[in-house]
C-alpha cells in the first residue's frame, strides 16, 4: 500500500517480482529509470498502467508496482489506445521492442503516432531478436549474421526515428541504455509531453547482439560517433568539441571549429519545434563502422509538437452531443420512428 | 374492385443506382406504421456500382407484410417491380406463378435489352416470356418527367423521382396511404425543400396514375389488414442497428461506458456506423487500423472497466483470434458480435451464410472455450446483443454472438421494451484494498469460478497479467505443469456454468414427442418455423426447436432430442452444428445444407421435412 500523501520513491514502484533478464542486458537500466521517472513525476501507483506486447523488453510490466498488462505480439499500441481512450484520466506508459513495434506491430505503429493519444512509449532497440533466440529484426544493420541470416542480413534496416516523424510523432527521442541521468531526463519530458510520445533506446542484448552499439558508447569513439541535441544551442560534438555542423541549404556538413574561417553563428542551433530540421537530424543514420566521415547520430529529444490528442476530441464530441444532457435509455430503446399498436 | 389477402411478398428490382433500397425502406416504414406485420431482405450487389443495366448491376429490396405474423420476406414474390430488363430476367424465376409484373417499359428500351443479355429484338415483355403473368407496362421516367415538368428541377434530378413514382403505385394497388412517405421525405430532405416536393409530387402522381389509369381496371386493387399485435409502441430495426442498440442498452443497463474497436467490413460495418452515431449515450467507438486492432483496443478498454464490443464478419473473427484467446486468459468481458456472410475467404461478402460457427466455437489456439449465443431475427439481435454483454460481464469472458448478413439487414417491428424488461446487468468489481487488508489475489474466483473486475486507479489493486499462464489465484506467471492444467480446467467450467443462466430449450411449435424434430440456429428461424407450422396443417407428426444458445447448450437439449424418432438439421452451411449435436449427443441427425449465400425458404424445408417422414 502506499501512502498518497507522500511522494512515492523508484523502490515504491518496484514489484514484487524478480526481473528475469539476462545479467549485463540494458533492460535493466531502463527500468531503474523508468521506476525513477515515475517517482520524480509524483505518480500514484494506482493510476498508472504500463501494456506491453511479446519480448524481452515485454516483461517489464511484471517489473513495476503498478497496474499492468502484458499482452500479444505486436499489439501493445493498440491495447493501449483502447484502455486510454476509455480511460484518459489513467497514465498509460507502452513497453516494446524493435521486433514488437516495428515488424509485426508496424501497422499499430504508425496509427498510433498519427492519433497521438497521450501515452508514453519506450521502445528498446536492441537490433535483435532475444527472446526467439536471436533472428535479425528490422532494425539489424546490414551484413549482420545471425541465424535467420547465416550469409548476413539484407534487408535494409528501419530509422525508427524517420519512421515516427514520417508517421505524425508529437514527441520524438532517441537515448542510450548506458546514459541513465540523461535517459531520466528525457523520459521526464516525454511523459510531461501532451501526446504520443516516443523514446527510443539503443539497448544492448549481451546474448544475441553485443557490441552493437559499442560504436556510440565506447569511450574512444562516442564523442565522435555520438551528438547530444540540447535545445537552443548549436550542434558541436567531437572529444574535444572542435566538430560542428551546419547547414548547407538542406545538407548538413561536418565543420572544423579549429578553422578559424568558421564561426558559431554558422553552427545549426537545435530546435526541438522544427519539424523540418528534426527530418534532417533523423536522416544522421550512416553506420560509422563502414561510412568514413558520417555525420554523428543524434541523441536526445529531434522533435516536440503540440496537437491535440485523439482522447481528447473524443469527449470534447461526446460532451457536445451530450450538452442537453446524457441520452436515457428509454430514448435509446425507442429511437427516432415509433407506432403504436393499441 | 378490391380484393383481401393475408399476405404479400413484394419484390423492387432495378439497377444499383435506381433507388430500390430506398424504396423498399419506405414502403417498409408505410406498411409498419399501417399496423402490418412484415420482414425485409436487402439483395444487392458487392460492386458499389456495377456497370448500369447488366444482371450484375441489379439491386433488390424484399419485403413480405401481412395481416398474420410474418417472419421471412416470403419464398417467392406475388409482385415484382422491374425497373429494367435485367431485373426482370434476374427475378422472374422467383416470382409466383400468375404474379404481378409492373415494368418501366423506359428500362427495356434497345440498350438495355442488350445489356440484360436477351437481346435488341428480343423484348421480353413482348415474346411470351411473361405470358403467364399479370404484366403492367408503365414507361416510368417518361410518366415522371411529365409530371415534374414545372418543377424547375434538372432532368436527372426529375429521373432520380422514379421510384416515388412507382412507389405511389404500389400504394394505390395495395390500398395503402402514402402520408407516412411524405412526412419521411419531408425530414430526409429537410435542407432540400425543393429535392423534398419534387419526390412527394412523384409519389402522388404514382398513386393518382393507378387510380386514373385504365390499365388496372380489370384487375382492381388489394388491400392487407392490419395484424393483431401485441399492444404497444414499436419501432422498426434491421439486425445491425439492433445489435448496436442492444450493446448500448447493456452497457447503460450495467452502469459501464461502451467502447467499441472495428474494422469495417460488410455486412457488419453498420454497427460500428450507427454506435459512432450514439455519442449522446457516452458511447466511443474506434475505428482501428485493422481487425487486430479492432479487437486489442477492445481488450484495453475491457482492462480498464468498459463494456468493451468488437464487431466483425467471417475474415475478420480469423484476424482478431488470438486477441480472443488473450482476453480468453485474461478473463476480461468482451463481446464480439460476427455478422457471418458467404465465405471462405472473401467469399460473398455481402451474401448471408452461418458458416463461422466452427470458428466461432473452436478458432483459437489452447484450450479457450467461449460462449456463443446466435441471434434468430432481427429484432433477437438486440436480445442477443444484450444477453452477450450480460454474459461476458457477469463471466469476466469474451462472448461471441453471431448473426449474419441476412439477418443484419434484414428490418422488422420491434415492440421497445421498457427498460425495466430488460434483465438486470451486475458488474463484481474488486474493491480498494486498505493497508492492513490480505493482498489482493487477482484470479481468487467464486462459487461461479468467476474472478472479480479490477479498475485501474483503485488504490490496492495494482497488480500485472498477461497473456502467460497465470499461478491460480495470484495470477503471477506461472509455467507450473499442474497449475496450467488446474487453470485450463477452471476457465473451462466457468464457460460451462454459463449454461446455469441459459433458459430451457421450449418446443417452438408442433408436439413434445413426435417423429421428427426440425432442430435450427440463428437466422432460419422464420423458414423453419412457416415450414413446420404447414407441415402440421397437413398433419405430420413434426416439431420446430430453435437454438440460440450454441455453447454452451441448454441443459435440457439432450432430453429434447430424445423425444424424437429422427432430428432434421438445416444450416446455412456444409453442416457445422451437426457436428455438435452428434459429437455431444451420440445421435445421427439428417443433415440439410444450403450453401447459396441465400436464406433458407420455406418450400425448401418443407419438402425435405415432407421426404423425411415419408421414409420413417
Amino acid at each position: 500500500m502506499t501512502d498518497t500523501l507522500s511522494k512515492l520513491t523508484a523502490k515504491d514502484f518496484t514489484s514484487d517480482q524478480e526481473p528475469k533478464w539476462c545479467p549485463g542486458c540494458g533492460d535493466h537500466a531502463v527500468l531503474q529509470q523508468l521506476k525513477n521517472t515515475m517517482a520524480d513525476l509524483g505518480l500514484k501507483t494506482e493510476d498508472v498502467v504500463v501494456v506491453s506486447g511479446i519480448g524481452c523488453s515485454s516483461r517489464l510490466p511484471y517489473y513495476v508496482a503498478t497496474y499492468g498488462v502484458h499482452g500479444i505480439h505486436g499489439r501493445a499500441l493498440a491495447m493501449a489506445s483502447g484502455l486510454k481512450t476509455a480511460r484518459p484520466e489513467l497514465s498509460v506508459w507502452v513497453a516494446t521492442g524493435d521486433g514488437d513495434a516495428l515488424s509485426i506491430g508496424g501497422n499499430h505503429y504508425i496509427h498510433t503516432i498519427r492519433r497521438n493519444l497521450d501515452m508514453n512509449v519506450i521502445l528498446f532497440n536492441n537490433e535483435i531478436y532475444g527472446l526467439t533466440k536471436g533472428q535479425y529484426s528490422p532494425t539489424s544493420k546490414v551484413g549482420l549474421k545471425t541465424v535467420t541470416s547465416p550469409n548476413g542480413v539484407v534487408d535494409y534496416p528501419m530509422n525508427t526515428v524517420a519512421l515516427t516523424l514520417g508517421s505524425g510523432g508529437t514527441f520524438v527521442a532517441r537515448v542510450l541504455d548506458r546514459d541513465g541521468k540523461f535517459m531520466r531526463e528525457v523520459f521526464k519530458r516525454a511523459a510531461e509531453h501532451r501526446g504520443t510520445s516516443v523514446v527510443e533506446i539503443y539497448q544492448n542484448c549481451p546474448i544475441y547482439n553485443d557490441g552493437a552499439f559499442d560504436v556510440f558508447t565506447d569511450r574512444e569513439r562516442k564523442a565522435d560517433t555520438t551528438i547530444y541535441l540540447e535545445q537552443d544551442q548549436p550542434l558541436i560534438f567531437g572529444a574535444e568539441k572542435n566538430k560542428g555542423i551546419k547547414l548547407d541549404g538542406f545538407m548538413p556538413v561536418i565543420v572544423d571549429l579549429k578553422d578559424s574561417s568558421v564561426s558559431l553563428d554558422d553552427l545549426w542551433i537545435h530546435d526541438e519545434k522544427d519539424k523540418l530540421k528534426a527530418n534532417i537530424l533523423a536522416g544522421f543514420f550512416d553506420d560509422p563502422d563502414t561510412t568514413e566521415n558520417c555525420l554523428p547520430r543524434p541523441l536526445g529529444i529531434f522533435y516536440v509538437e503540440d496537437r491535440f490528442t485523439y482522447e481528447d476530441a473524443l469527449d470534447q464530441q461526446i460532451a457536445q452531443a451530450q450538452a442537453d444532457g446524457e441520452g436515457s435509455l428509454e430514448e435509446l430503446l425507442a429511437g427516432k420512428s415509433t407506432w403504436t399498436i393499441k | 374492385m378490391v380484393t383481401s389477402k393475408t399476405s404479400v411478398s413484394v419484390l423492387f428490382a432495378g439497377d444499383s443506382g435506381d433507388g430500390m433500397q430506398l424504396t423498399g425502406t419506405q414502403f417498409a416504414e408505410t406498411v409498419a406504421v399501417y399496423g402490418t406485420d412484415l420482414n425485409t431482405f436487402p439483395n444487392f450487389p458487392s460492386e458499389i456500382r456495377a456497370p448500369a443495366g447488366t444482371i450484375s448491376g441489379v439491386s433488390g429490396f424484399q419485403l413480405q407484410f401481412g395481416s398474420k405474423a410474418v417472419y421471412t420476406p416470403g419464398a417467392k414474390f406475388d409482385v415484382m417491380i422491374a425497373m429494367n430488363a435485367a431485373a426482370l430476367k434476374a427475378n422472374l424465376k422467383n416470382l409466383h406463378h400468375g404474379g404481378i409484373i409492373i415494368a418501366n417499359t423506359d428500362g427495356f428500351d434497345a440498350k438495355n435489352l442488350r445489356l440484360a443479355g436477351y437481346g435488341e429484338e428480343n423484348n421480353p415483355l413482348e415474346n411470351g416470356t411473361v405470358k403467364d403473368y399479370s404484366v403492367f407496362e408503365i414507361p416510368v421516367v417518361t410518366l415522371t418527367r411529365e409530371a415534374l415538368a414545372d418543377t424547375g428541377l434538372s432532368t436527372k434530378n426529375i429521373d432520380r423521382c422514379k421510384n416515388m413514382f412507382v412507389l405511389g403505385i404500389l400504394y394505390w394497388l395495395y390500398s395503402l396511404p402514402i402520408e407516412t412517405t411524405i412526412e419521411t421525405l419531408r425530414t430526409k430532405f429537410r435542407k432540400k425543400a425543393d429535392v423534398a416536393e419534387a419526390n412527394i409530387k412523384a409519389v402522388k402522381a404514382g398513386y393518382n396514375f393507378g387510380d386514373e389509369t385504365e390499365m388496372f381496371s380489370q384487375h382492381g386493387r388489394y388491400s392487407v389488414a392490419p395484424a393483431e399485435k401485441k399492444p404497444g409502441v414499436y419501432r422498426r430495426v434491421t439486425g445491425n442497428e439492433a445489435s448496436a442498440i442492444g450493446l448500448t442498452a447493456a452497457a447503460k443497463k450495467a452502469g459501464l461506458k461502451l467502447f467499441l474497436g472495428s474494422y469495417p467490413i460488410t455486412p457488419a460495418s453498420e454497427i460500428l456506423q450507427t454506435l459512432s452515431g450514439l455519442k449522446k449515450w457516452g458511447v466511443k467507438t474506434f475505428q482501428a487500423e485493422d481487425e487486430i486492432a479492432g479487437v486489442l483496443t477492445s481488450i484495453g478498454a475491457s482492462y480498464g472497466g468498459a463494456l468493451a464490443a468488437t464487431n466483425t464478419s467471417g475474415p475478420g473473427l480469423a484476424l482478431k483470434a488470438e486477441g480472443l484467446g488473450l482476453a480468453m486468459i485474461l478473463e476480461v468481458p468482451l463481446v464480439v458480435v460476427n455478422v457471418q456472410r458467404g465465405g471462405p475467404s472473401t467469399g460473398l461478402p455481402t451474401k448471408p451464410e452461418q458458416s463461422d460457427l466452427f470458428i466461432a466455437m473452436f478458432g483459437r489456439h489452447g484450450d479457450a472455450p467461449v460462449p456463443v449465443i446466435a441471434a434468430t431475427s432481427p429484432v433477437d439481435c438486440f436480445y442477443s446483443a444484450y444477453e452477450a454483454a450480460k454474459i461476458a460481464v457477469e463471466y469476466m469472458t469474451p462472448v461471441i454472438c453471431l448473426t449474419d448478413g441476412y439477418l443484419a439487414l434484414s428490418s422488422e417491428p420491434m415492440l421497445i421494451p421498457t427498460p425495466d424488461d430488460l434483465a438486470s446487468i451486475s458488474p463484481k468489481f474488486a474493491k480498494e484494498r486498505k493497508a492492513d487488508d490480505p493482498p489482493y489475489l487477482p484470479y481468487k474466483r467464486d462459487e461461479r469460478g468467476v474472478r472479480k473486475w479490477a479498475m485501474p486507479g483503485t488504490p490496492g489493486l495494482e497488480h500485472r497479467i498477461g497473456g502467460l499462464e497465470k499461478q491460480h489465484e495470484t495470477g503471477h506467471v506461472s509455467h507450473d505443469p499442474e497449475n496450467h492444467a488446474l487453470m485450463t480446467r477452471l476457465r473451462a467450467e466457468k464457460v460451462e456454468r454459463v449454461a446455469d443462466i441459459v433458459p430451457d430449450l421450449e418446443i417452438d411449435n408442433g408436439p413434445e414427442k413426435g417423429d421428427l424434430l426440425v432442430l435450427g440456429w440463428g437466422s432460419t428461424y422464420g423458414a423453419i418455423k412457416i415450414a413446420v407450422e404447414q407441415a402440421l396443417q397437413g398433419g405430420c407428426s413434426v416439431a420446430h426447436a430453435h437454438l440460440r444458445y450454441l455453447n454452451p447448450f441448454p441443459k435440457n437439449l439432450g432430453e429434447i432430442l430424445g423425444n424424437y424418432k429422427k432430428v432434421l438439421m438445416p444450416e446455412n452451411n456444409s453442416g457445422q452444428l451437426i457436428h455438435l449435436i452428434r459429437d455431444k449427443f451420440q445421435i445421427e441427425p439428417v443433415g440439410f445444407s444450403k450453401v447459396q449465400g441465400l436464406p433458407f425458404n420455406e418450400m425448401e424445408i418443407e419438402a425435405k421435412i415432407t421426404d423425411i417422414l415419408k421414409e420413417l
